[in-house]
């Protein structure tokens, strides 16, 4: 390391504190023996962890978390699928606007979809339920499974469907049984993607639910009460889920692309 | 294929009609309340533009905004700042096989709950937190003192997640940037400051440009990190419209604002429209 070198180090040093300080503090105190997470720590212990376990509301949260996420995943994947092989295998009128229209949602704030939602679910007296944060995180994630899907249909697959097609298969079994295996890495991706941001979007869901909620609503709620270990370790457990979420993408589908 | 054409459209139903009935029209709908009115617990449903005349004259809902686009543009200048020299560190003298790993770490605080990264904050801000104990241990201040609930804990809360997100964008059109453009520029006599300024910065816009649009929507629009970290001492625009509807029941006034965040957001995309290719990323 030489003298042209070392301000860079450094500053690479310092930035990396700066985004791991958060995190390190999260986890280290989610371990504190005493009743407050702030120096001085007198762990470790797992009493949080129990805590966190015996906790019916919080489980709750996170069975209903997992369900909504993979429930409204396998919806917004499904959806945006057909459309994409729609739009990109056929010629249909105003196909720009269409793409236009089904993307919209990626550039308006969750804040703003979550609003729209909540007044129009109240004027229509619809009940506010885990179905309804389900409807609003298909909302958010097809746009995305959509964007993903379509950028991946390419020409090699439309050759194996017309080949498909000049064999006697019907559209439903192109569909099904060439394009989707084709685009299969695709469909993983936007799937766990979707996964991912259900399971950690907030606003959505704290204003379209009541009685049940997902996690973060929970969390949210538990932050009332201040600084608490227990939250320490939910959020130290909701960070390890979601590092596996992405080890698993990452692993899955980019690992098969580079090979 | 012209037989097929219905059966495209039919493929095509499911998701035109879901973005319909749950995005478009619950949009409209937010549009009409906001030219709504609540009187007393009533709503009334004649057209009227008080609630944006309330906005225009009530000076706590004119601020928020204000104090949205101070907040919003105080994070987007300083994640840039900290976020360019960073990426230019990874992509030039970080060694490529080193770059992945480099940039996986960066983003992997992302990954903590989007509730709990405030929440993370708070514990390092907070009276008697690590930033109060360490600063008590070198001597610098001598009681346990506070740095959360004000402006300053929200722009740091901001920062950091937007840091993370702006190296990944400016990284990514560093790295598609030709090494011989420079190699270029070094030949025609400029040295690596002017080679910078007048190569590698411009070249690299597109990547700054669609780093901060993202910022600026993803910030405007955030209720969760003021709500934590910034205290009571002003309101953002989200805040004050989440007040509207869960303590007052105004869906017309929190829809009218709504629509007021909706016009910014409109006004920031046609600002960079030009650097916002999104269809080529």
């Amino acid at each position: 390391m030489n003298i042209r070198t070392l301000p860079a180090a450094l500053y690479v040093l310092l930035l990396y504190g700066f985004i791991f300080l958060p995190v390190l503090v999260l986890v280290l105190f989610s371990f504190q023996e005493s009743r407050l997470p702030v120096p001085p720590f007198d762990g470790p212990s797992l009493a949080w962890y129990r805590a966190m376990l015996a906790d019916d509301r919080l489980m709750d949260a996170l069975v209903n978390s997992v369900l909504v996420g993979v429930v409204s995943s396998l919806v917004a994947v499904t959806l945006g699928f057909l459309a994409a092989y729609a739009l990109a295998r056929h010629r249909l009128p105003l196909a720009g606007l269409l793409r236009g229209l089904l993307t919209a949602p990626l550039t308006i704030s969750y804040l703003i979809i979550g609003m729209g939602l909540l007044i129009t679910f109240n004027s229509l007296g619809v009940p506010k339920s885990l179905w309804t944060i389900g409807i609003g995180h298909v909302v958010i994630n097809l746009p995305l499974c959509f964007a993903i899907v379509y950028s991946q249909m390419g020409a090699q697959q439309a050759h194996a469907e017309r080949a498909a097609r000049d064999l006697g298969a019907r559209e439903w079994q192109v569909i099904v049984l060439i394009t989707a295996p084709m685009l299969w890495p695709a469909l993983f991706a936007s799937f766990f993607l979707s996964l991912t941001f259900s399971w950690d979007e907030f606003i959505i869901a704290f204003l379209v639910s009541r009685f049940d909620v997902t996690l973060p609503v929970e969390i949210w709620s538990m932050l009332r009460s201040g600084l608490n270990p227990k939250t320490n370790a939910i959020g130290s457990f909701v960070f390890v889920i979601s590092f596996l979420f992405v080890l698993l993408l990452d692993l899955v589908v980019l690992r098969k692309r580079a090979a | 294929m012209m037989a097929n054409r219905h059966l495209a459209w039919g493929l095509l139903l499911p998701a035109l009609l879901w973005t319909l009935a749950f995005f478009a029209a619950p949009l409209v709908i937010m549009g009409m309340y906001s030219l709504w009115q609540r009187v007393g617990m009533k709503l009334v449903q004649t057209w009227t533009t008080h609630n944006y005349q309330q906005f225009a004259s009530k000076s706590f809902l004119f601020e928020s905004l204000v104090n949205s686009l101070e907040v919003t543009a105080t994070v987007t200048i300083i994640s840039i700042l900290l976020a360019y020299p960073l990426a230019y560190i990874l992509a030039e003298r970080v060694p490529a096989r080193w770059q992945r790993l480099a940039l996986v770490m960066a983003i992997l605080p992302f990954w903590t709950s989007y509730v709990v990264r405030s929440y993370s904050w708070l514990l390092v801000l907070s009276e008697g937190g690590i930033l109060s104990n360490f600063l008590m241990d070198i001597g610098l201040i001598a009681e346990p003192m506070s740095f959360a609930n004000n402006r300053g804990a929200t722009v740091v809360g901001f920062v950091h997640f937007f840091v993370m997100l702006l190296t990944l964008t400016i990284y990514a059109s560093l790295v598609q940037l030709p090494p011989s453009y420079r190699k270029a520029a070094a030949d025609l006599g400029a040295g690596p400051v002017r080679s910078f300024i007048h190569v590698v910065l411009p070249l690299t816009l597109p990547g700054v440009m669609v780093g901060a649009f993202l910022t600026f929507v993803l910030c405007i629009g955030d209720y969760i990190t003021p709500q934590i970290l910034g205290g009571n001492q002003e309101l953002l625009l989200p805040q004050t419209i989440m007040m509207q509807i869960s303590r007052r029941s105004d869906f017309p006034m929190a829809s009218a604002l709504a629509m007021i965040l909706m016009a910014v957001v409109s006004l920031a995309y046609l600002a960079c429209a030009r650097w916002l290719k999104l269809d080529r990323l």
